[in-house]
C-alpha cells in the first residue's frame, strides 16, 4: 500500500506536479499571452479538429466493423478481430511513417488521390488520416463487448410485436450502444489530441497550417523556451483530463444502461 | 401463413444478405486500406533493395546499439512497472480505503497524458534548468539525453499497463483462499506465491506482454529526453526517424520493420494467452 503511493508519486504525480510549479512561476498574464498567441490557436485548431473529425470516422467505422464481427460469421473473420489491434500494439512512428509511405504521391494509395487533386501527405488530411487510423480500436474495443451482451430475445420480442427491422434497430438495438459509441469516441478523442509519433512523419509540420499542439510543445522545448512549453502543455492536460472524467462518467452510464437491458 | 418459428428469426433478427455483405465489405475494405495496406508497404520497401540491404541495414552497428539501447530501457521498465502493478492490484481489489477511487484515476492518468508532455515533465525535473537538474550535474548525474531519462520517460508512459490488466482480475476472483491460506498456517509469501500466483499468472502474462511491447515502441517521451544522439540515446523508434529525415528510406523502413515484429509478435502472444486466461477460468 505504502509503496504503490510513494512508487506512484516518484513516477508520475511528482514529474506532473512539476508542471504545475513551473506554471505558478508564470503570472496569469503571461500565460494567458503564450497560450492563446496565434501560433498556438492555430495549433489547437489543427489538433482538436483534425483528432474531432477523426474520432467521428472511427465511431462509424468502428461501429460498423463490430456489428460486423458480433452479429455476422464470414471467412477471415477471426483475422479481422486480429487485425482491429494492430494499430495499438504498432509502435507510433512505424504508424506514421508507414502512413505516409502509402499517401504519398508515389504511394499504393496517393498515386490516385495525386491526379484528383487531393492531398494526402503534408496536409491537415493526412494527419487526420493518420488520426483515424490510431483510434479505430477504441471503438471497436468498447462497442464490441456491449454488442455481444445484448440478447436476441429483445429483438425477437420487438419483432413478435410488430416492428419492422429498422424499428428494431432504432428503438431496440441503438439505444443501449450510444453510450458505448460516446464513450469510444472520447477514448479516440483523447488518444489523437495527444498523438505524436504517427503525425510528425505525415504532417509536414508546417507553422499554421500543419503544426499540431504537442509537436509546438516540442519545438518549444528544442528552443529551451519552458515557460511557452508548459503554458501550452497546461492547456493539454486540461483537455485531457476532462475527456478522462467524461469516460469514467460515460463508463458508469453504459454500465447502467446495460444493467437495464439484462 | 407460415409458421412463426421461420419468418420471425431471419427477417426480424438479421439483415437481408445484400446488406450484410455491404456492411462486412465496408468494414473489411476500411480495414484493408487502413492497417494492411500500411504494414504491408512496410515489408515491401524494407526489401526493396534487397535481401542483403536489409542485412546490412539491421546489423548497422548504430541499429544494433538503438536496439540494445531499447532493450535495457524495458529490461528496467517493466519489471518496475510489473512490481508496481500487483502491488496496486492487490491494494485496491483487497481493501477498501478513503481515495481508492481516486487511486484508480491516477494509475490511469499516463494514458490519458500526451507522450510529449510526458517527456517534458521529467526535462523540467531533470534538465539543466530544471528544478534538481542543476543538483544533479553538480553531482555528475545525468538523466536528461542519457539512459536514465529514456527509462523514466518508458516507466512512465508503460505505468498503468500491469496494473489495469490485474485490477479487475483480482477484484473478481475474492480473497477467501487467501484467507484460508493464512489460517492454515501460511506465510504471506507462501499464499503469495502458492495461491495468488497461479490464480493470476495468464493475467500478469498479458500484462507484462502488453506493458514490454508498448516499452520498446514508444517514441514521443523518449523523443524529448533522449535528445537523439545518433548511436548513444537514440532507441529504435528513434532511430527509424533519424533514418527517415537523412532520406535513408530503405534503412528506416528496414529498422521499422523489426519493430513490426515485436509489435505483432506482441499481439499474436496476447491473444494466445487471453485464450488461456478464458480457459483457465
Amino acid at each position: 500500500m505504502g509503496y504503490t503511493l510513494v512508487y506512484l508519486s516518484l513516477i508520475v504525480l511528482i514529474p506532473l506536479a512539476t508542471l504545475a510549479l513551473k506554471t505558478a512561476e508564470m503570472t496569469w498574464g503571461e500565460l494567458w499571452t503564450i497560450a492563446t498567441s496565434d501560433r498556438a490557436l492555430a495549433s489547437y485548431k489543427i489538433t482538436f479538429g483534425a483528432s474531432f473529425i477523426a474520432a467521428t470516422i472511427n465511431v462509424v467505422f468502428g461501429t460498423l466493423l463490430a456489428w460486423a464481427l458480433v452479429r455476422y460469421r464470414f471467412p477471415g473473420r477471426g483475422i479481422v478481430d486480429a487485425l482491429i489491434d494492430v494499430p495499438f500494439a504498432l509502435p507510433t512512428a512505424v504508424s506514421g511513417l508507414a502512413l505516409t509511405a502509402v499517401l504519398a504521391p508515389n504511394g499504393f494509395i496517393g498515386q490516385f488521390l495525386e491526379p484528383l487533386g487531393i492531398k494526402a501527405v503534408f496536409s491537415p488530411l493526412g494527419i487526420t488520416l493518420a488520426l483515424v487510423f490510431i483510434g479505430l480500436p477504441f471503438v471497436v474495443r468498447t462497442v464490441q463487448p456491449v454488442l455481444e451482451e445484448l440478447e436476441p430475445e429483445v429483438e425477437e420480442a420487438a419483432a413478435v410485436l410488430g416492428a419492422s427491422r429498422a424499428q428494431t434497430l432504432w428503438r431496440v438495438i441503438v439505444p443501449p450502444l450510444v453510450p458505448a459509441m460516446l464513450t469510444g469516441f472520447a477514448l479516440a478523442f483523447a488518444r489523437a489530441i495527444g498523438e505524436y509519433g504517427s503525425v510528425v512523419f505525415i504532417a509536414g509540420n508546417k507553422q499554421f497550417e500543419t503544426e499540431i499542439t504537442p509537436l509546438l510543445i516540442m519545438s518549444r522545448l528544442e528552443a529551451y523556451d519552458y515557460p511557452g512549453a508548459t503554458a501550452l502543455a497546461l492547456v493539454m492536460l486540461l483537455v485531457s483530463f476532462t475527456m478522462l472524467l467524461a469516460i469514467n462518467g460515460l463508463g458508469a452510464w453504459t454500465r447502467r444502461r446495460a444493467g437495464h437491458i439484462t | 401463413m407460415l409458421p412463426l418459428e421461420r419468418s420471425i428469426p431471419r427477417a426480424a433478427t438479421t439483415e437481408p444478405t445484400w446488406v450484410r455483405r455491404i456492411i462486412i465489405g465496408l468494414g473489411v475494405g476500411f480495414l484493408l486500406l487502413f492497417v494492411v495496406v500500411p504494414l504491408a508497404t512496410v515489408v515491401i520497401a524494407a526489401l526493396s533493395h534487397g535481401a542483403s540491404a536489409y542485412g546490412r541495414a539491421i546489423t548497422d552497428p548504430h541499429a544494433l546499439r538503438a536496439l540494445k539501447l531499447t532493450l535495457i530501457a524495458a529490461a528496467i521498465s517493466v519489471p518496475l512497472n510489473l512490481v508496481f502493478g500487483v502491488a496496486a492490484a492487490w491494494a485496491i481489489a483487497r481493501f477498501r480505503f478513503p481515495g481508492r477511487a481516486l487511486l484508480i484515476t491516477l494509475i490511469d492518468l499516463p494514458l490519458a497524458v500526451s507522450p510529449v508532455i510526458a517527456g517534458m515533465v521529467f526535462v523540467l525535473l531533470f534538465g539543466a534548468n530544471g528544478l534538481i537538474g542543476p543538483w544533479l550535474a553538480a553531482n555528475g548525474v545525468k538523466v536528461i539525453f542519457a539512459l536514465p531519462g529514456i527509462v523514466l520517460a518508458t516507466t512512465f508512459v508503460t505505468f498503468p499497463y500491469v496494473a489495469r490488466e490485474l485490477i479487475p482480475l483480482m477484484e473478481a476472483q475474492g480473497h477467501e483462499e487467501e484467507e484460508a491460506a493464512l489460517v492454515l498456517g501460511a506465510s504471506p509469501w507462501q499464499m503469495f506465491t502458492k495461491i495468488t500466483l497461479p490464480k493470476i499468472k495468464w493475467g500478469l502474462l498479458y500484462g507484462v506482454v502488453l506493458c514490454t511491447a508498448r516499452a520498446m515502441g514508444e517514441f514521443g517521451a523518449v523523443s524529448v529526453v533522449s535528445g537523439n544522439i545518433r548511436g548513444r540515446t537514440s532507441t529504435l523508434p528513434l532511430h527509424v526517424e533519424i533514418l527517415y529525415n537523412e532520406y535513408e528510406y530503405q534503412a528506416a523502413f528496414a529498422v521499422a520493420s523489426l519493430l513490426v515484429i515485436i509489435g505483432i509478435g506482441s499481439l499474436i502472444a496476447r491473444r494466445l494467452i487471453a485464450r488461456r486466461k478464458k480457459e483457465s477460468t
